[in-house]
């Protein structure tokens, strides 16, 4: 019996608009309209500005701990774009808000959720997501069963599940992918791979040379794109959901960006990468590549961003005094949302008794009442 | 009516709730073609299609995970968890997110699932096949925890379970899953999550237990002299616990002994103790007495009868209470 090849495959790479924002025509067909690359580059610009103060409430004690976007605008908005308002589901983990906000999540939601108010995370009715997800990973696996429940009621939407590469060392990675693959979900997996997770780089987190081949071992249809490229990013996105819409499959991509911050305003990535590391993915920002693809196109320039920046200030001011001016949530909400049903007597006495002890507000409790003759 | 086994009557609930809702939906490891290793889904892929009764890859978070996110997406998805030892890869989906969704997204988002796992030893099983974790998840806020004793019960819980609108983690334990038939309606009842049940009455002491052990405990009351009058209480919902039927039982014999499988320390035994001097501490006659399993690892099943509480000793600690 000779040797032969079981197994053989390979990893594409797809770039469309190059670091300099010039534009593969030819891979660029039938992707995005110069109103919706417009419409693209004005929305990162809002988020930008959005992630800025952000990361100014933080520092100025108005706000807790924050993970900064900055970098990722492409990945979140390209794959957003992708996926259909109302129709598909965003299961994100927290640095992709701009897809959120693309998806109609009301903008002060992220504050109010970096402000420790469990309100952040009340979805309203009709936009479908997930809030933010902090632990690594677990949120992959929702992401599968709701894409198992389209499918079991053949209804025509797919899901979208974000997470960053240290993600991909998780169990609940391989199992996701796992299920979805094998009971065929629509399902995608979006792979931010922004080079850090914390402070350990992609090469010390994983020895597989790229994180898109994770999926092969799966069946999944697997891709890396240029995460910092607004065109590759709707591109692969998009044929990733219609196949998945489709019954066509699973798709991994992998977007290859950067996290131009820190992981967290509670963080120091001086400790642990080079400077020159950093200012060298500063220059692929994609949103200086998408300007410079507009300008060139004439459809930019310095008067058009000056306007822009001015009016997102306004916009961004108006959203953290919404979130700033929120009232205090009710202390029984604490309580009330344990259940959907009546709240067990128990949590009934700690709801009522929680400013004092419960033997001092409940003499029930405490047998007080009770016949002292026994004893 | 008919006369079922405990593993039957659950079978049947299944059945019938799927049959009536087409949300409902059963996953797990080898729960399709096999009906389980214990034979509890017997018959139901056959019955509703392998695309609603399923068998999963072979990976507990995964199951526990896709089973949230298929109840996010309105399906009423019942996870089997084949061992409660095997729980541990699937313990960070049920704590960390089934149970915390309701709350941390203030009611958008709910996670209605019954979570179903055979528990408990006595059963001569493998290593890891024979523990009593439900204090464990007693402790978990937005859980709520069930452990029928009889096939009756079993039926009428596991339904009212599968239409609660909250996570529900619906032990059943093994060593009774056979022991022994009980009368159980044909129709669909429900037995409600929170009560407890008062097994037979008495006047001078209250026994205190749930799952497997209740069986032991009838046989310790029926080893008793005659002039020992014992009230006996099936606790049925672990959480949230009912704590005006132990109260009441209670503050009527002054008396009472707690029986669990689980390790002593921190079981449920304490809780339920702590519930009894908070609300009957003048009406107490003697300490309350608990007969549980020890704070050690479960033992091979050479040893486990020596582990678990039997008659014997459930017997001897009504004597002690009763002579106090």
């Amino acid at each position: 019996m000779p040797i032969r090849t079981v197994y053989k495959a390979q990893i594409e790479y797809l770039q469309i608009l190059d670091e300099d924002g010039k534009l593969d025509e030819k891979l660029a067909k039938d992707t995005l309209t110069d109103e919706q690359v417009l419409f693209a580059y004005e929305f990162m610009l809002l988020c930008r500005a959005y992630d800025e103060i952000a990361f100014k409430l933080q520092r100025s004690g108005r706000m807790g701990t924050y993970p900064q976007n900055k970098g990722q605008e492409a990945a979140a908005i390209g794959s957003g774009m992708a996926a259909v308002k109302g129709r598909d589901f965003l299961v994100p983990c927290y640095r992709e808000n701009a897809a959120l906000f693309l998806h109609g999540l009301p903008m002060e939601k992220i504050l109010l959720h970096w402000m420790g108010d469990e309100r952040g995370n009340q979805i309203p009715e009709g936009v479908n997501m997930t809030p933010l997800s902090i632990p690594i990973g677990t949120q992959m696996l929702h992401a599968t069963g709701i894409a198992w429940a389209y499918k079991m009621r053949k209804e025509d939407r797919c899901v979208i599940t974000y997470f960053g590469d240290g993600a991909t060392s998780e169990g609940d990675f391989h199992e996701a992918m796992n299920f979805a693959t094998v009971f065929n979900v629509p399902c995608v997996f979006f792979c931010q791979n922004n080079q850090w997770a914390i402070s350990v780089p992609r090469e010390s987190q994983m020895a597989s040379e790229t994180v898109a081949q994770k999926g092969l071992a799966y069946g999944a249809h697997c891709i890396q794109v240029d995460g910092n490229d607004l065109f590759a990013v709707y591109k692969a996105s998009k044929e990733a959901i219609d196949r998945a819409r489709g019954g066509g499959g699973v798709t991994l991509i992998e977007a290859i960006t950067y996290r131009l911050a820190d992981h967290t305003t509670a963080d120091d990535a001086r400790r642990y990468r080079d400077e020159e590391e950093v200012a060298s993915w500063r220059g692929k920002d994609p949103l200086i590549r998408l300007r410079k693809y507009l300008e060139r196109k004439g459809m930019w320039n310095d008067a058009k961003q000056a306007a822009h920046d001015e009016k997102n200030k306004l916009q961004v001011a108006e959203i953290v005094k919404n979130a700033e001016g929120i009232e205090r949530p009710s202390v029984d909400d604490i309580f009330d949302y344990t259940f959907g049903t009546e709240l067990p007597a128990e949590l009934q006495r700690q709801k009522a008794t929680m400013r004092t002890t419960s033997l001092g507000q409940d003499p029930e409790q405490a047998g007080l009442h009770a016949d002292r003759s026994r004893a | 009516m008919a006369n079922l086994t405990l593993v039957q009557a659950i079978n049947l609930a299944l059945t019938q709730e799927m049959e009536a809702d087409p949300r409902v939906v059963c996953l797990g490891e080898d729960v399709g073609k096999n009906g389980g290793v214990f034979r509890v889904t017997e018959g139901l892929q056959a019955r509703f299609g392998a695309d609603r009764v399923i068998d999963t890859p072979l990976a507990e978070s995964g199951i526990m995970g896709t089973a949230i996110g298929l109840a996010m997406a309105g399906m009423r998805p019942i996870p089997e968890i084949q061992f409660e030892g095997f729980m541990g890869p699937a313990y960070d989906q049920l704590v960390n997110h089934a149970a915390r969704y309701r709350t941390r997204t203030r009611g958008a988002i709910t996670i209605p699932m019954v979570i179903r796992v055979p528990v408990g030893g006595g059963i001569h099983a493998p290593e890891l096949h024979s523990d009593s974790p439900e204090a464990i998840y007693a402790h978990t806020p937005g859980l709520k925890v069930v452990m029928p004793s009889t096939p009756y019960d079993a039926k009428g819980l596991l339904i009212a379970a599968i239409r609660d609108p909250d996570p529900v983690l619906f032990f059943e334990p093994k060593r009774i899953y056979r022991a022994f038939r009980e009368e159980v309606p044909e129709d669909e009842y429900t037995v409600p999550i929170g009560k407890a049940k008062v097994v037979s009455e008495g006047t001078d002491l209250t026994v205190i237990s749930w799952g497997a052990s209740i069986t032991l405990c009838l046989e310790a009351l029926d080893s008793l002299p005659e002039d020992i009058s014992a009230e006996l209480i099936d606790l049925r919902t672990i959480y949230p616990i009912d704590e005006d039927t132990i109260a009441q039982s209670v503050e009527k014999t002054g008396r009472c002994v707690i029986v669990h499988e689980a390790p002593k320390t921190c079981g449920m035994g304490a809780e339920i103790a702590t519930i009894i001097q908070e609300k009957c501490f003048l009406h107490l006659e003697a300490p309350v007495q608990r007969v549980a399993g020890f704070d050690t690892v479960m033992p091979y099943y050479k040893l486990e009868l020596d582990y678990l509480p039997d008659a014997k000793r459930i017997a001897e600690a009504i004597g002690q209470v009763m002579a106090y």
